[in-house]
């Protein structure tokens, strides 16, 4: 993977740890990823998996208290692991931004759309308000809100849960960043709303030639736009590479298992193949390998030694001691 | 398909009609929540409703139980009417019909042990000895795959999973002909829905209990219901079984809903962007449209779209009915 020529983000080894009431729990443990410029790189886990604690680290924003260290953190070819807490805050918005899940309370309801987009413009540019403005309307339109020029005025509450996405899509876009992370951007919203807001940020991907991070637990989601995909268990990823490989021939048991119980639209009937238990809290992460508990090819060796995550052949990376016969269970 | 839906009536809903005043004395605007749905549910049935928010799905859940109080219409439990919602009216529904919410974490009471929350139902109704509802909680508990011993503990010290296993024991207690499930599984980690998908499934076939499962993942219904009703602003736009609903859709909506389901098959990637797209403001309850509430948005609208409201009729051979002035051209054109 490091022949990739134009990195927009590069994470290696990243931990954070939180702690709770004076011990440290961690969070996510040392991840590696990796986005490349124009790529939509999907980050797939379950609540407690640590997929938005790393999105928030690497944006500089993983809490007060929070401990997060790692071996290289690179933004382009900035190093945000060195980065001072005032060049974080000119990155983010810049070269980096996030969009949150909850478009209401990630906009501010006393300020017209208008000011919150142009703000962009006026504090990293020093643009006039009158030039922010029109950029504002322009934006706008680019995210395909009609009659931008008319709705520029209105308040967020004006707006229905799909618009109001797409304004903080907008925002995220104003300064052209090469980083954009999404952090579950369409788990509020309706089926046909989602489908406009993942076309959305693909077409923008080609057009601005971002590096998008998309967090979500949706797999179907990470099916129809991921180019390139993480999966995480426990703030571990277990199982990482090109999409088509990954989602077509799993070789992680919890990949595998997430794959086989999804229910299909195109099936009916039937019992839906089903992962015992439920996820682990980060507190108490089990020995081993963290999901031998719930694994359907745990072995004895799995709960006491954990598996390193290790670069296979067909150029994915994976933490089982078992992928080889998950592989070959999938290529028959 | 379904295997062994059997032919007796449980519950019929006739012309079920919800409307809620907004806004203040000078600008009162109506929300048409449900207008005019008719249903019936035969025992041992699985009825998915699906829709997008907004659409009426989680009012007309609420009417089915009796929590909320139709404006017109008819609701009959086994062949009693119990629309009036008086005193008796209430208890016969509430021996029948039971709800399961989509929030576990919300509705369980904190203060209360699992033993309580599962025996309240049965206390309520002044069944059974104190003892003989403890048997009976036990029961419930295995029944729904939780160790009985777990009785004495709190909401807190079980998983979303469970918590939703402790709410279907609840709904069950009195052994209901009907659940009423409003979004069972969403709000449940990816890894566990599929645990309470199975056992859904496993009781409708064990105790022959019918099921509405409302849901806005397309997904789930198309794997567990016997029959689907697609709602759109208020009224069912389409309503049969499931896989002529699927497969084939006859109503212009249902055709652009089903587009937009991305698949989990990486196979099947680009199916969304290939999908109907529509256009048009996204649809808001308040003062829908005339005619057909789904006009502004289809592209086979015409004037008669406008004014007249389509019936919901049978279309094709099977005994699927669409409201639809051209589900005709519709299904030949998909």
């Amino acid at each position: 993977m490091d022949t990739l020529v134009r990195p927009a983000l590069r994470v290696r080894g990243l931990s954070v740890t939180f702690p709770v009431s004076g011990v440290d729990i961690p969070a996510v443990r040392h991840v590696d990823l990796d986005v490349p410029r124009g790529e939509l790189v999907a980050l797939l886990g379950e609540s407690g998996s640590g997929k938005s604690v790393t999105a928030r680290a690497v944006m500089g924003l993983a809490g007060e208290g929070a401990q997060v260290s790692a071996d290289e953190l690179t933004l382009g070819d900035v190093d945000l692991n060195s980065a001072s807490a005032r060049t974080l805050r000119e990155l983010r918005g810049a070269r980096m931004s996030l969009v949150l899940q909850d478009a209401l309370s990630a906009l501010n309801p006393v300020l017209t759309i208008g000011d919150q987009l142009g703000e962009l413009f006026r504090i990293h540019q020093g643009a006039s308000k009158k030039v922010a403005r029109s950029r504002a309307a322009d934006l706008l339109g680019q995210v395909g809100i009609p009659a931008p020029a008319k709705r520029i005025d209105d308040y967020p509450h004006q707006f229905s849960g799909g618009m109001r996405q797409r304004i903080l899509i907008a925002m995220a876009i104003a300064l052209e960043p090469e980083l954009l992370i999404a952090d579950e951007p369409t788990t509020a919203l309706d089926v046909t709303v989602q489908a406009q807001i993942l076309d959305l940020l693909g077409s923008l991907r080609t057009q601005l030639d971002m590096g998008v991070l998309l967090i979500t637990h949706d797999l179907a989601v990470v099916s129809e736009v991921a180019d390139r995909l993480a999966v995480m268990y426990a703030g571990r990823v277990v199982e990482a590479g090109d999409a088509d490989t990954v989602l077509s021939r799993p070789s992680h048991p919890y990949t595998e298992a997430l794959l086989r119980s999804v229910p299909r639209i195109e099936h009916h009937g039937g019992d839906l193949f089903t992962i015992p238990g439920s996820p682990p809290n980060p507190a108490r992460v089990p020995s081993g390998c963290p999901f031998h508990p719930r694994c359907h090819r745990a072995i004895d060796l799995c709960s006491s030694v954990r598996p390193e995550l290790l670069a296979t052949a067909d150029g994915r990376t994976v933490a089982c001691h078992r992928s080889e016969e998950v592989l070959d269970a999938h290529s028959r | 398909m379904p295997t062994a839906v059997e032919t007796v009536e449980v519950l019929r809903a006739e012309d079920l009609v919800r409307t809620y005043q907004v806004g203040s004395v000078l600008r009162r605007s109506h929300v048409s929540a449900v207008d005019g749905v008719s249903l019936s549910l035969h025992r041992g049935e699985v009825l998915g409703v699906v829709g997008e928010s907004g659409c009426g799905k989680s009012t007309l859940a609420r009417m089915l139980v009796g929590l909320e109080r139709p404006d017109a219409g008819r609701l009959l439990y086994r062949d009693t009417d119990v629309t009036a919602g008086h005193r008796e009216d209430r208890k016969r529904l509430r021996d029948g019909v039971q709800m399961i919410f989509q929030d576990p974490y919300a509705s369980l009471d904190p203060r209360m042990t699992v033993l309580d929350i599962v025996a309240e139902p049965l206390a309520a109704n002044g069944s059974g000895t104190r003892s003989s509802r403890r048997d009976k909680v036990a029961e419930l508990l295995s029944l729904v795959g939780l160790a009985p011993d777990m009785m004495a503990r709190y909401a807190h010290q079980f998983s979303g999973g469970q918590r939703q296993r402790i709410g279907i024991a609840r709904a069950l207690a009195l052994d209901p002909d009907v659940l009423i499930c409003d979004e069972p599984v969403s709000a449940l980690d990816v890894s566990v829905q599929a645990q309470v998908v199975n056992l859904l499934a496993d009781l409708r076939k064990r105790l022959g209990v019918a099921i509405v499962f409302i849901a806005h993942d397309l997904s789930v219904v198309r794997h567990l219901a016997d029959r689907v009703a697609v709602m759109y602003l208020g009224r069912i736009a389409e309503i049969g079984d499931t896989a002529s609903i699927y497969d084939n859709p006859a109503n212009p909506y249902t055709q652009a809903l089903l587009s937009a389901v991305p698949s989990p098959d990486r196979g099947a990637r680009g199916g969304v962007s290939r999908r109907r797209v529509l256009t048009g403001e996204p649809p808001s309850p308040i003062d829908p449209p005339s005619g057909c509430r789904f006009n502004p948005r289809c592209w086979l609208a015409q004037d008669r779209c406008h004014t007249e409201v389509p019936d919901l009729r049978v279309v094709g051979s099977t005994s699927r009915r669409a409201a639809c002035h051209f589900a005709e051209s519709a299904l030949s054109g998909s």
